[in-house]
């Protein structure tokens, strides 16, 4: 090992000097005052807020996931588990993964939930897939975000199996970018990942292929809360 | 100062490598294709995006403000970064970063690294200073791959491997992948991939990527992929050391919100690309446990210096300026003899490398301003190549005949009736070449034009001498 990570000090070289240096040779520094009022007279006029209704912010979510490939399921939150069960059986899944905290009623009882928890690279590797929650979800890009603590797994969960199944509640779905990002419910230093569809590739022929290092198959069941 | 741009110091002129490619009809059909596919699927999601001016706005400020403050903006990243247990090292040049790259690995006894695709690490030439050193790099982005494989050399920012098609990659998977058969679906081929790179992803213990961002705020590192071998390499080792020029830091979280939509619909022409991952230092029980970042100077610090080329620095690396290009579109990326092709390319390498070298890449281009209209942070790239333009001249790197040709011409347009004699000169001269109305063959320097395109004679009169013989025929 290097250094152990807990070992929070600024390394100093003469690297680090020279670059400054030149930087400030290039552009006089300026007082920090001025750089905070700088940076908020940027102006943002593009769309930050979004316009549509529930219900067309809910189409389109689905639309531009159906686009990417995703399959994509709508139901009430009491009938997580039925449609669970009816997604892993349209993939001919049997067994599912689950990060410690997605709730015991949304597992079907006539499939296998295993905890995620104590599983190794390789074991990742032979399971049939996962199923998670997220955080919070972009209608215009149809993207999902996932902060990887208890709910939504370590990383590496949703990367290393095939199949991901996940759960969206039609709340946490936001029409902007914008506001998907600060709708984010942790804190910053929690890792993020935002899900497009499916692992896909543009480098043969430019042409978007489905499927290649993370979940070639992703199915997204859209929840709407119950009342 | 062991400043590099790949091997671009060492590469030809561009037109003499341009004048080979546009005779392969293969590459040039398969980069037309390819930037076809881009250029169409690009104008889809940005026309449905009512906003995308604004966003190009302030895309465009948030870079100049960022560059305006750089020192402070980096040094509150490496502040915010080592907080989250990351530790942040400077380079000056790529012999620096190449170093403190291969000493981590070094010191942590790896003898393999899986990488993510980083122009920033093919800038450098890292992959070489890791192989002289005993470590073997595997490229996991499946260009990147392709073009490892095939020993070649990247020809498009985005996508590595855009010169060469479906078949070519089929044949050179079959033959370095020891597979007996393959299909020859692009399907096929991802998933060849796949489980050629699989067993690494879970079995090599370091890794090297690039950044997208570095945002100074929370001294988090963001990286953009489709493939999934981003997350892959980010998430799975216990040592990640991420390669980024100090250009890439923008202020706060929230301005993700504006790069993470101009980017994507840019880069692939989609809404968004499949996966963001975002990370902050080091978290306990999930991914790696010791993570490093290195800001690399390598001649950026010297285009900051030129307030006129300074937003060169805005580049985020979408590649729509290539796609667009039709200088690209006819040569390929390779003609560039830099790993940063295109339009940016032109104005990149240049200035990273000095202005002595890469002389020929700001001529590579007709001016025609499509790469400002594209640019997702409003580079005015056709600006910036006049600029650069004017320092190849200053710097008394033209080509002696343009440099006397220049010099009579100044003579000549100087005033009035030195003018006027040399149109005289000229009409006597054009004799010799005239055909029509139109100058062929013309020797020299000329030959250059008339090889392939039209230059009308002199007229028998110039409109000076109209002018005059008429107000004169008038006041009489």
């Amino acid at each position: 090992m290097v250094e152990q990570a807990d070992h929070r000090e600024i390394i100093l070289s003469v690297a680090r000097e020279q670059v400054l240096s030149r930087i400030r040779q290039a552009i006089p520094p300026t007082a920090a005052s001025s750089v905070k009022a700088g940076h908020a007279a940027i102006p943002r006029e593009y769309q930050r807020a979004g316009t549509l209704g529930e219900s067309a912010r809910l189409t389109l979510f689905e639309d531009r996931l159906r686009d990417y490939g995703a399959g994509v399921y709508r139901c009430a939150e009491s009938a997580i588990a039925a449609t669970v069960a009816l997604a892993m059986k349209a993939r001919g899944k049997s067994e599912l993964i689950v990060p410690p905290a997605v709730p015991q009623a949304w597992l079907p009882a006539e499939a296998r939930f295993l905890p995620s928890n104590a599983l190794s690279y390789a074991d990742l590797d032979q399971t049939q897939g996962v199923l998670t929650n997220c955080v919070g979800a972009v209608a215009i890009s149809g993207t999902i975000l996932l902060q990887h603590t208890a709910d939504n797994g370590r990383r590496a969960i949703t990367l290393i199996p095939d199949y991901h199944l996940c759960i969206v509640f039609a709340d946490q779905v936001r029409e902007t970018l914008a506001e998907g990002l600060e709708a984010l419910p942790k804190s910053l230093s929690v890792p993020i990942t935002t899900i497009s569809g499916p692992s896909a590739t543009s480098d043969i022929e430019m042409t978007r292929v489905k499927g290649v290092h993370g979940p070639r198959v992703l199915d997204v069941i859209l929840a709407a809360r119950n009342p | 100062m062991s400043i590099r741009v790949g091997k671009a110091a060492q590469a030809p002129p561009f037109p003499a490598v341009a004048k080979q490619l546009v005779h392969n009809s293969q590459i040039r059909h398969n980069v037309r294709h390819a930037t076809d596919v881009i250029r169409n699927k690009r104008a889809r999601v940005v026309d449905e995006m009512p906003d995308w001016q604004q966003l190009r706005d302030a895309g465009h400020r948030i870079k100049e403000h960022t560059l305006h403050h750089l020192d402070r903006y980096l040094l509150q990243f490496e502040e915010s970064c080592t907080r989250a247990g990351g530790k942040v090292h400077w380079a000056a040049d790529a012999d620096e970063a190449n170093r403190i790259v291969v000493g981590i690995l070094q010191a942590n006894g790896e003898h393999d690294v899986i990488k993510v695709k980083t122009m920033t690490s093919d800038e450098i030439q890292l992959n070489s200073a890791l192989e002289a050193a005993g470590i073997t790099p595997y490229e996991t982005d499946l260009a990147d791959l392709i073009v490892q494989l095939g020993e070649d050399q990247p020809s498009h920012i985005v996508v590595p491997a855009l010169h060469r098609n479906r078949m070519e990659i089929r044949e050179l998977f079959l033959r370095k992948m020891g597979l007996e058969t393959l299909g020859e679906k692009a399907e096929d081929l991802a998933a060849a991939a796949r489980a050629y790179l699989r067993e690494k992803f879970l079995r090599v213990r370091a890794a090297i990527s690039g950044a997208n961002f570095l945002i100074a705020e929370t001294g988090s590192v963001c990286v953009v992929e489709s493939e999934g071998n981003g997350r892959m390499c980010l998430s799975l080792p216990q040592t990640l050391i991420t390669v980024a020029g100090i250009e890439k830091v923008i202020p706060t979280f929230q301005d993700l919100e504006v790069f993470l939509q101009l980017l994507p619909r840019s880069a692939t022409g989609e809404r968004m690309n499949p996966y963001n991952s975002i990370w902050t230092g080091v978290t306990p029980g999930d991914g790696p446990q010791e993570f490093h970042v290195i800001l690399i100077d390598n001649g950026r610090t010297s285009v900051l210096a030129d307030e006129e080329s300074r937003e060169t620095l805005d580049c985020i690396r979408c590649g729509a300026c290539l796609n667009v290009c039709p200088v690209y579109r006819q040569t390929g990326g390779h003609a560039y003899g830099s790993i940063y092709a295109g339009p940016i390319g032109a104005i990149v390498t240049p200035q990273l490398l000095g202005m002595e070298h890469s002389q020929s890449l700001p001529y590579a281009s007709s001016l025609c301003g499509a790469c400002y209209e594209v640019c997702p942070v409003k580079i005015n790239i056709p600006e910036v190549l006049i600029h650069l333009r004017n320092k190849v001249v200053q710097n008394g790197d033209a080509p002696l005949e343009e440099r006397i040709a220049m010099k009579i011409a100044a003579l000549a347009m100087g005033n009035s009736s030195r003018l006027g004699a040399a149109h005289k000169l000229v009409r006597i001269g054009q004799r010799l070449f005239e055909n029509d109305g139109q100058l062929t063959g013309l020797p020299g320097m000329m030959a250059n034009w008339t090889a392939t395109r039209d230059l009308s004679a002199l007229p028998p009169e110039s409109f000076r001498e109209w002018w005059s013989k008429r107000t004169t025929g008038r006041s009489s």
